[in-house]
């Protein structure tokens, strides 16, 4: 039972051991059929688990493999769960994750480290299992810390670049930052609640809740921030833009898809916690629609295909984190799913384009171009026409668009922020048209009009290897809405027994015609500025331009707030105290016996009669001290 | 003066000849010697000791000394003849490799 539990882990894991040893000798099919097939082994265990679960509403998969850490009153296992909650991130974690395994064969073709990229799939596979099926607050870190190692090893993939590995480096440091608040969180759970097992303290949380409210206010907080760092929101969304420098699959599975929607994943878990403490709601509704808002408007600006998608990744991780602070908890869960679906069919697209760029390059013997920059695309509809279609309905659903997936929940989470908080919807609202707008754009630099390089002239569909998981995807963002259909909502009676939730999601048909006809607005709005493809050149050079798709300057800020001065730190430490006071104690011991011993040298003559006298003062003085000193 | 006040006094008269040869010859062979006179003049002191005081253990020390002695005349001759097979002398001044 436990390792039929254990099953979804340790597929991957196997997967990474075998491509990890034998890899070397195995080709490049086979490493990736090895890998592919863990991935989708892992699914399919989910969904045998997910049959178990349907049982019953308590139904409910625990196993305990150690204790881990026994002190005192501190007691941890290694122990994991599967409930209703788990299971959904753990059957989008591995079907997408299968799905994207595949697509990475074809796009990592010829890779000189080919093996190494999917070991560390693998790995995060299984780290992302760790994370979703933590029974307790530190299993859950470890898995959380294990993607975040994942996360960094693959943007740095290409470390040849400095480039790339810096942003594997920001990543890293940005993630950090946030996490000292999780582990703040964690460690303040154990004071007050005395466990850190999921059913205790919220079990004890709610037994207790008045009396405790402070504490519980502080515990939100602190785990907010560390979901501020991995889900990238204000004011630690830096690093995700960056991390586009990794391979494009990899940003599909671990950037858009899975694991920055673990901050959320964590806020949906301890939804028990954070509906004891409204003050705590407030501040992360609005810090999520602020970076809805913010990432939305940066996106905007944007030239490189995937700088769009990745500012639109922390825009709709705005939405999720939003609709927890709302208390929708659901509505935010429902959009995770959703988002994970058009989301990586989006970047799987874009990988697809950016490959065919690369091949059209090559086919034309043309002068190299960025492959990833839009204003050297265009017209790639009729080149890649599976692409473009699995990017159209990604982008549309993306938009919110009718009747695809992004629509519903989407607008979910906008019907709930007009219930409970006017400012969040506002930003929530505003943040939907931009999104559709620079969807608009998007598709009309990348796929509309004529070719504007020789590049996208010679540019062809991309191997069934990738445009098959694209066609799964796209058919998963087309109907994913049906998860949580107005009227039906069964995501909401799945989860209900699990998650805290209001009433069921109402459907607001004014609401929904409203941003229906403002998205399709904004997308025709976005076509006719951009018909003329030659306005996106220049609208980044300067003024509101500049700041947008710098990101609102952010990494400005913390250059002049945070870097600079640890520079100055640095080279005070380096020049003043290393040099100076540690070094110069150091080599003045040092200078000090070289001194003493070199004016002591002298009387080391060499004359073996002379050491004879000086033993015989010796003598002397000793034996005329005792013949004294007798009398 | 009586015959252990003679005695002493050769005894002292020897080691200081012995003392001043050490530190005065060049030669190894001749320093080594000097040493065994130093080391019989020890043996003169304490034979007259022994009996002024009529005590046997200052004549048996003097056993010891010779034993003493004659090891380390084997030891040092050996010492001497490679130094010389090295160095083709034995002045010891020329044996001043450890001069720091």
């Amino acid at each position: 039972m436990e390792l039929f539990i254990l099953s979804p882990i340790l597929f991957p894991l196997l997967g990474l051991l075998t491509n990890a040893t034998l890899g070397r000798r195995m080709s490049e099919r086979a490493i990736g059929g090895v890998a592919t097939l863990a991935a989708a082994g892992a699914f399919l265990m989910c969904l045998l688990m997910f049959g178990q679960l349907t049982a019953s509403e308590e139904a409910r998969l625990s196993a305990t493999i150690a204790p881990w850490i026994s002190a005192g009153a501190l007691n941890v296992s290694l122990s994991f769960l599967v409930d209703r909650l788990s299971i959904v991130a753990m059957l989008i974690v591995t079907g997408i994750g299968a799905l994207i395994h595949m697509f990475s064969v074809g796009y990592m073709h010829g890779d000189e480290r080919f093996q190494r990229y999917f070991v560390y799939l693998n790995l995060f596979l299984a780290s992302m299992l760790v994370l979703v099926m933590a029974d307790n607050f530190l299993v859950m870190f470890m898995g959380w810390e294990l993607v975040g190692l994942c996360s960094y090893l693959l943007i740095g993939f290409w470390f040849k670049n400095l480039k790339n590995a810096e942003a594997g480096r920001k990543a890293f440091v940005v993630n950090r930052i946030g996490d000292v608040g999780f582990v703040l969180g964690i460690l303040l759970i154990f004071v007050t609640f005395g466990s850190l097992r999921f059913d205790e303290v919220f079990a004890r949380a709610e037994a207790q809740g008045e009396a405790l409210a402070g504490a519980i206010g502080l515990i939100t907080l602190l785990l907010f921030i560390g979901a501020t760092g991995k889900s990238a929101q204000i004011p630690l969304f830096v690093w995700l833009p960056d991390a586009m420098a990794g391979p494009t699959p990899v940003s599909a599975l671990i950037h858009a898809a899975t694991m920055v929607t673990a901050g959320v994943y964590m806020m949906v878990r301890a939804s028990p916690l954070y509906e004891l403490a409204p003050l705590t709601q407030n501040i992360v509704a609005i810090v999520g629609a602020l970076t809805a808002f913010v990432a939305g408007t940066s996106a905007l600006r944007q030239l490189d295909i995937k700088k769009v998608l990745a500012y639109s990744t922390v825009s709709q991780l705005g939405y999720m984190v939003s609709a927890c602070g709302l208390g929708a908890f659901i509505a935010g869960d429902f959009h995770l799913l959703t988002h994970a679906f058009f989301k990586a069919a989006l970047f799987l697209a874009a990988g697809s384009v950016i490959h065919g760029m690369e091949h059209g390059m090559g086919a034309a013997h043309g002068a190299h171009v960025d492959p990833q920059d839009m204003r050297h695309m265009g017209g790639l509809a009729r080149k890649m026409p599976i692409t473009f279609a699995a990017f159209l309905l990604g982008g549309l659903a993306l938009a919110g668009v009718p009747p695809l997936s992004g629509f519903f929940s989407k607008d979910e989470i906008l019907v709930d922020a007009f219930k409970h908080n006017l400012l969040v919807f506002v930003l929530l609202g505003l943040s939907a048209v931009i999104t559709a707008f620079y969807v608009g754009r998007q598709l009309v630099l990348v796929f509309a009009g004529r070719p504007r390089s020789a590049a996208a002239e010679h540019a062809s569909e991309s191997g069934w290897l990738m445009t098959v998981p694209l066609i799964a995807l796209t058919i998963g963002t087309v109907f994913a809405g049906l998860f949580n259909f107005p009227g039906t909502h069964p995501l909401t009676d799945w989860l209900a027994p699990v998650v805290r939730h209001g009433e069921a999601p109402k459907f607001e048909p004014g609401l929904a015609a409203l941003f229906t006809v403002l998205a399709i607005g904004a997308l025709v709005g976005a076509w006719w500025v951009y018909r003329h493809p030659e306005r996106a050149n220049a609208e980044a050079e300067a003024g509101l331009g500049r700041f947008l798709a710098g990101g609102w300057n952010f990494d400005d800020i913390y250059r002049a707030a945070v870097v600079k001065p640890f520079y100055v730190a640095s080279t005070v430490c380096a020049q003043i105290i290393d040099v100076a006071v540690i070094d110069g104690t150091v080599n003045g011991v040092g200078r000090l016996f070289r001194v003493v011993g070199g004016s002591l040298r002298s009387v080391q003559t060499g004359f073996v009669r002379n050491y004879g006298l000086v033993m015989l003062v010796g003598v002397v003085v000793v034996v005329a001290y005792f013949v004294l000193s007798a009398r | 003066m009586d015959s252990t006040s003679f005695v002493a006094l050769l005894s002292a008269v020897l080691f200081t000849i012995g003392v001043l040869g050490v530190l005065l010859r060049r030669s190894a062979l001749l320093i080594f010697m000097s040493v065994e006179l130093m080391l019989n003049a020890a043996n003169l002191a304490f034979v007259a000791f022994a009996h002024r005081w009529a005590q046997l253990s200052g004549q048996v020390i003097v056993f010891f000394v010779m034993a003493v002695a004659a090891a380390e005349v084997a030891v040092g001759l050996a010492l001497i003849v490679t130094i010389f097979r090295t160095k083709r002398s034995t002045n010891v001044d020329d044996l001043s490799a450890l001069r720091g």
